[in-house]
């Protein structure tokens, strides 16, 4: 399948990292549904600049520490 | 899938099976098909079909109550991909106005403009379904 962005990001692992919490437990936590957060997770939509930077600060870490982006000539 | 995808699935579900009713209606009248008597069975299948979609939203509504998230409302990515598939089922609208008004230039029976634009509806309404569908999908 051929994402349809070169964002990626580290949610899942700082889920974890943040006692576990689940997708619901995010997904409440910046207004939207578990769905839209597993769809970010699996790089299928892209957040905006604000629900990005809604979900680094439930996390408590910087914008970089959530997103990165993958230059093309890299691939 | 949430339960705004679901109501997606429902309203393309609608359209095709209300369109598919309103075929069997005007070719099953045994006359010539400029002859069928169209007006009613149009009708009939455009109020079934918005009918159909309320009760079947509420219907859906009360079925996934309990694992509904964000209380069953629309959240950003939802509304962005309504607007995207608007966009797209919106261009058959604008081509099958155009149809009809190639149509009545050349002073064709009322029976085929009706029926562009109800087969433009149609098939707008699809296409922003599948459109929807696609997005949730493979993503958006």
């Amino acid at each position: 399948m051929v994402k349809p962005t070169r964002v990626t990001n580290g949610i899942r692992a700082l889920r974890f990292a943040a006692g576990e919490m689940t997708q619901a437990d995010l997904a409440e936590r910046i207004g939207v549904t578990r769905q839209t957060v597993i769809a970010i997770e699996q790089g299928r939509y892209s957040p905006s600049l604000e629900m990005a930077f809604q979900i680094a600060r439930v996390f408590g870490v910087g914008l970089d520490d959530v997103f990165s982006y993958e230059p093309e000539e890299s691939k | 899938m949430s339960y705004i995808e679901k109501n997606t699935w429902l309203f393309g579900f609608i359209v095709v099976v209300g369109y598919a009713v309103y075929l069997a209606l005007i070719l099953t009248q045994g006359v010539p098909i400029e002859q069928t008597d169209y007006i009613v069975p149009m009708l009939a299948t455009i109020g079934g079909a918005i009918v159909a979609g309320i009760l079947g939203g509420i219907v859906l509504a009360i079925a996934t109550r309990a694992d509904r998230d964000n209380r069953g409302n629309p959240d950003v990515r939802d509304k962005e991909i309504e607007h995207f598939g608007e966009r797209v089922g919106n261009s058959f609208v604008v081509i099958g106005a155009l149809g009809a008004l190639v149509l009545a230039w050349l002073e064709v029976d009322h029976f085929w403009i009706a029926n562009a634009l109800y087969l433009a509806f149609v098939v707008s309404g699809l296409t922003s379904t599948m459109a929807r569908l696609g997005a949730y999908r493979r993503g958006f």
